[in-house]
């Protein structure tokens, strides 16, 4: 071949090498410096981004008793890649006590873009959840026979104590709008749905923690990734030590068992909530685990409504009670002096009846005790009209205002801000527009409003709002906003002054605890601890009257601030008084001495069937 | 000849790039078979432990072959040759089955594939027919025997042996006789038909406005129409019939769109009768002018047309619902990533995982968590591109493009035929086998199992190599000694 006729050809086979290679690095470009799609199917491919759960929070009463714990409860999970390998459905059913309808059902729920947008064929998916140990004890036996099934260990809330359901709120699943609102949440996560667990949620949950692990293509875990160095760990939720007496609160719910209505305690000094009862209620332990929707729709439907805080959430006039305000605001503003006396004739009063029997001229501490109407409508009349009407109505109407900012300053007409309750209704403390609206800035007089002065028409007020009035008589002239958690106590946004005089405070306090010695009380009266108190009434279009009682222990330096409501019960000072004389027992003397009241109490059943607990 | 003038007289270039390319795939065989609770890169329970025995054991073979005088391998090519295909012949009989192929032997403790050596024994075979001093690729006849030289093994791995991938290697012949002689035509040809192939059923599903027929054969028929012009314009040098032959595609069509006016009409049917009317013509003037080689073009072009038509149907008529799905994916028309798409789907995760500078040594996740199927053999090229990244896999791919263009630069300084002859062999084989093997790893072939030279875990494929290199390399070394 020494005439080589191709010499040419040399060049052009090495012109095709080289067109090749460049090819390929051309290709090689595309693939890893282009298209980075390649790099996140690698990663999905073989880091499995498992979440680890912290614990959440614990729940402690004030006085260190564990009222909330978290217990263990399974979910079983599904990689539907790794079901290719090996899946005997049927066996799956048996060991979870399914059927084979409820299996698909499941997987297509499961695989709906649209209730579960985080599916995926290669990461677990929750199968089902909320399962026991037993529920899952045969699965796990035979777990090798499912390829792609998996058990995941996550924790439930357990309770100590069947009490204090509304207070500390449950924990469930987090809806779609939790996850779109906080990205932390996806779907299967839990998280507080209300009650304390909501409020406290962002302490409570911690931080979720992740375990990067490699696992290779039959899915199999092959160690961590990086040796650890992209896990994070889960950080545990915050403990919450609570005001709440659980002994206290135990009581008071079983004195409201079978009836309707609420009882808030108060430690005076400080705000802090030491029971927090509204009736009916539940055991907060059927709110958990898988029978958790089941349970919480029938109490959505129960007629009774026990999912209605009562305590926070129901409003009723004050009634008698409101009289201690009135007999404050009345000294304050000049309508009475501590000796103004009113004269009253018994049931032919006008324009208001007096209900009871005493002697007349009343004076304050008289009318307190003996509950005088005539003596707090002439008392109210004269502080709103004290000043003449002026032209347009104009001073009565600024009386009238004045009056209302007082009333307030009890904590009344709006909702507690600052404090940790998340239900809470305003209440009501008629605005004087709403009074223009009806009769025209000159139409009304005291006359027109004088319901007002016993408690009754327009005012409404929360049993909460009641047990902080009962606080504010306490501490003769201030209160700290009710809270639950102790932390908050010394915050200095939440105490509120009234600003008025001590002394008419006491002058009010000694009426209170005439009450329990002479007065509608003083059948529930225990000498010793110097119970002070009120009781009252409520006219109820709808039935019969609600009972009512708030009070205070001991007169010096109270410890404890209670109101009761007992709806539809009669007499203020026969159903709510012992109720409220039975809390401060149990507070003050860490016992009940009285058994045969606290069982004829809490035995009676004033209710609606339907509101049994 | 003595040994000094032996040492001075190789090429340490493909040395270097030999060693350079053999130890980076023994590392990369290690780092594909890695575990989490690996020992060392010796220790020879593991792939990379044996490997580096096998490069050992490569390197003494490839130095005793040095020492051989080159002048033996022609005296005993047709005895080597003959001898193999005994081998071949045998091996089945002897082997056991491995993913149903019957090509490997167990010699002792030791697997081989015959078939690997085979390569290099038809090289020599070949070398030595076509080296003869009277030897020139005049027609077509001349390169009849040396095909039956090369056909004989391939048909023997590929019938008897069932080993697909080793039996095309056979094909890089062709580069070997394109050097030396064969047309042109031949190889690219044989492209074109790939591509008709490909085109036909890449387009096939995709439907035409008048119904009738698919893009795929139009596209077909338009290409086939571009090459029957082309050769009038090239061969016949002129452009009156060059004229003619368009005049008429153009008329064809025209009276296609004014029938359309009318009646739909197909446009695949014009088209083909636009093909037909010019092939006639074209047929006409080649016979006219006693141009009788032209009429190969005609041959061509009718052959082509059966076969597109052949293509679609025997893809949707004749071929296993596995094998259809195999094309389907690889040209893009399904995309199956569990299934047939698995290998070529997670080889091209791994390598595009690894970005510009690669995840680093033994830090590869695809490949270590065996994602990537043949990881260590003939995908081995994924764990370059994923744990080095482009920075490493194009640097490889360019130490082989050096390799390669050495080899070819060492075929063209040969002053003998056997020798010049059997180092374009090398040259195809290497070639050939880096072409198959990236192209495949990357997505852009067929899977065909073949490994990539030195590089992929195995005994027999890094021996033969070696072997297939030393002897060029002897041979090279002896060039100053034989002068005519």
């Amino acid at each position: 071949m020494i005439n080589d006729p191709h010499t040419r050809r040399a060049g052009i086979i090495t012109g095709a090498v080289v067109l090749v290679v460049l090819i390929f690095i051309i290709r090689l470009f595309w693939l890893q410096i282009i298209d980075q799609s390649q790099k996140q199917k690698a990663d999905s491919n073989a880091l499995l981004r498992q979440v680890i759960y912290p614990s959440r929070g614990l729940i402690y009463d004030r006085n260190g008793e564990l009222l909330v714990f978290n217990q263990p409860i399974y979910e079983v999970t599904l990689i539907f890649q790794e079901m290719r390998h090996g899946f005997d459905t049927l066996a799956f059913c048996r060991c979870l006590d399914i059927d084979r309808q409820e299996f698909d059902e499941r997987i297509t729920a499961i695989r709906d873009k649209r209730r579960n947008r985080g599916f995926s064929t290669y990461t677990p998916q929750i199968f089902m959840s909320q399962l026991t140990k037993q529920e899952v004890a045969s699965l796990r036996e035979t777990s090798y026979k499912f390829s792609g099934a998996g058990i995941r260990k996550r924790t439930l809330r357990g309770y100590t104590y069947p009490y204090a359901a509304h207070i500390l709120g449950s924990v469930g699943e987090v809806s779609q709008a939790d996850i779109d609102r906080d990205d932390y949440y996806q779907a299967g996560d839990y998280a507080g749905r209300d009650g304390l667990e909501r409020t406290y949620e962002q302490r409570l949950r911690g931080e979720k923690g992740v375990e990067v692990i490699m696992r290779d293509s039959r899915g199999r875990i092959q160690g961590s990734y990086h040796d650890g160095a992209e896990d994070v760990e889960a950080i545990t939720g915050i403990d919450l030590h609570l005001s709440l007496d659980i002994q206290l609160q135990a009581l008071a719910e079983q004195l409201l068992q079978g009836k309707v209505g609420s009882v808030v305690a108060l430690e005076p000094a400080t705000g802090e909530i030491l029971a927090l009862a509204s009736s009916p209620t539940w055991n907060p332990e059927i709110l958990v685990g898988k029978q958790r929707s089941t349970q919480y729709n029938m109490l959505l439907t129960d007629p009774a409504k026990p999912l209605f805080n009562r305590a926070t959430q129901a409003t009723y006039p004050p009634g008698s009670t409101f009289k201690t305000i009135q007999s404050v605001v009345c000294l304050q503003e000049g309508g009475i002096t501590p000796q103004s006396k009113y004269p009253c004739s018994g049931p032919s009063s006008t324009p208001i009846k007096c209900t009871h029997h005493h002697g007349s001229p009343v004076s304050l501490l008289n009318a307190i005790e003996q509950s005088c109407n005539p003596y707090f409508w002439n008392a109210f009349r004269d502080m709103l009209q004290k000043d003449g009407f002026g032209d347009n109505n104009a001073t009565f109407r600024k009386r009238y205002n004045l009056w209302r900012d007082d009333v307030m300053k009890f904590g009344l007409g709006l909702r507690f801000e600052g404090t940790d309750i998340g239900e809470q209704s305003p209440g009501k403390i008629p605005l004087e527009r709403e009074f223009n609206r009806i009769y025209g800035e000159k139409g009304w007089k005291a006359i027109t409003i004088r319901s007002l002065s016993i408690g009754q028409g327009e005012v409404l007020v929360t049993p909460l709002q009641l047990a902080n009035q009962a606080a504010t008589l306490a501490n003769r002239g201030y209160y700290i906003t009710p809270h639950l958690n102790t932390e908050l106590t010394d915050a200095p946004t939440l105490r509120h002054e009234t600003g008025m005089d001590t002394a008419w405070f006491a002058l009010t306090a000694q009426g209170m605890h005439q009450v329990m010695t002479n007065g509608t009380g003083r059948w529930y009266n225990i000498d010793s601890l110097q119970m002070c108190g009120k009781t009252g009434t409520v006219q109820n279009p709808h039935g019969k009257d609600h009972a009512i009682f708030i009070g205070f222990a001991p007169m010096d330096n109270p410890k404890i601030a209670v109101a009761v409501v007992v709806e539809n019960a009669g007499f203020g000072a026969t159903w709510a008084a012992p109720v409220a004389s039975l809390v401060m027992e149990q507070y003050l003397t860490g016992t009940i001495r009285r058994k045969p009241l606290y069982n004829k109490i809490s035995n009676a059943v004033l209710a609606h069937p339907s509101a049994e607990q | 000849m003595t040994r000094n003038s032996i040492i001075s007289g190789i090429d340490w270039w493909t040395i270097i790039l030999f060693l350079t390319i053999a130890l980076f795939g023994w590392l990369n065989i290690y780092g594909a078979s890695y575990t989490f609770d690996q020992t060392s890169v010796f220790d020879l329970s593991n792939r990379a432990g044996k490997q580096f025995l096998w490069l050992g054991i490569a390197c003494v073979l490839g130095i005793a072959v040095l020492f051989i005088e080159g002048r033996t391998y022609e005296v005993i090519a047709y005895l080597l040759y003959a001898f193999w295909i005994i081998v071949l012949l045998i091996t089945p009989l002897l082997a056991h089955n491995v993913k149903g192929s019957m090509s490997w032997i167990d010699i002792g403790p030791i697997k081989f594939q015959p078939a690997e050596l085979a390569k290099m024994i038809t090289a020599l075979a070949l070398a030595k027919y076509m080296g003869r001093y009277e030897y020139r690729v005049r027609s077509w006849r001349d390169l009849l025997t040396p095909s039956l030289l090369l056909a004989l093994p391939a048909i023997i791995i590929m019938v008897w042996q069932r080993e697909t991938g080793s039996a095309l290697v056979f094909a890089s012949f062709m580069l070997m006789f394109y050097r030396f002689g064969m047309s042109g035509y031949v190889i690219t040809g044989g492209l074109s038909f790939a591509l008709l192939f490909i085109c036909s059923i890449r387009f096939g599903e995709v439907a035409l406005p008048w119904g009738e027929g698919n893009v795929g054969i139009l596209l077909c028929y338009l290409a086939l129409m571009a090459v029957l012009v082309g050769f009038a314009w090239l061969h016949e040098q002129d452009w009156k019939n060059v004229l003619v032959l368009v005049g008429i595609v153009v008329l064809t069509y025209a009276a296609g769109l004014i029938i359309n006016i009318w009646y739909t009409v197909n446009f695949n049917i014009v088209s083909l009768i636009a093909l037909l009317l010019a092939m006639t013509y074209f047929t006409a003037i080649v016979i006219y002018r006693r141009h009788f080689s032209m009429l190969l073009v005609t041959a061509y072009i009718a052959i082509a047309l059966v076969f597109c038509e052949g293509c679609t149907m025997v893809f949707n008529k004749v071929l296993q619902p596995h094998q259809r799905t195999r094309i389907e994916v690889l040209l893009g028309l399904k995309d199956d990533p569990t299934g047939a798409g698995y290998n070529v789907n997670q080889s091209l995760i791994a390598i595009g995982s690894g970005q510009f500078s690669g995840k680093g040594f033994l830090k590869g996740t695809q490949t270590k968590l065996r994602f990537v199927p043949e990881q260590d053999t003939d995908f081995i090229f994924c764990t370059v591109g994923e744990e080095w990244g482009f920075l490493g896999s194009a640097g490889l791919l360019i130490a082989y493009l050096c390799f390669i263009i050495r080899l070819i630069v060492i075929a063209e300084r040969q002053r003998d035929n056997f020798s010049r002859i059997y180092a374009y062999c090398v040259a195809g084989i290497f070639f050939f086998h880096l072409t198959i093997n990236i192209g495949m790893v990357l997505g852009l072939l067929p899977v065909i199992g073949i490994p990539l030279p030195f590089f992929s875990y195995g005994g027999s494929s890094l021996i033969s190599f070696t072997m297939l290199l030393a002897v060029l390399l002897r041979l090279d070394a002896e060039r100053l000694n034989k002068l005519h």
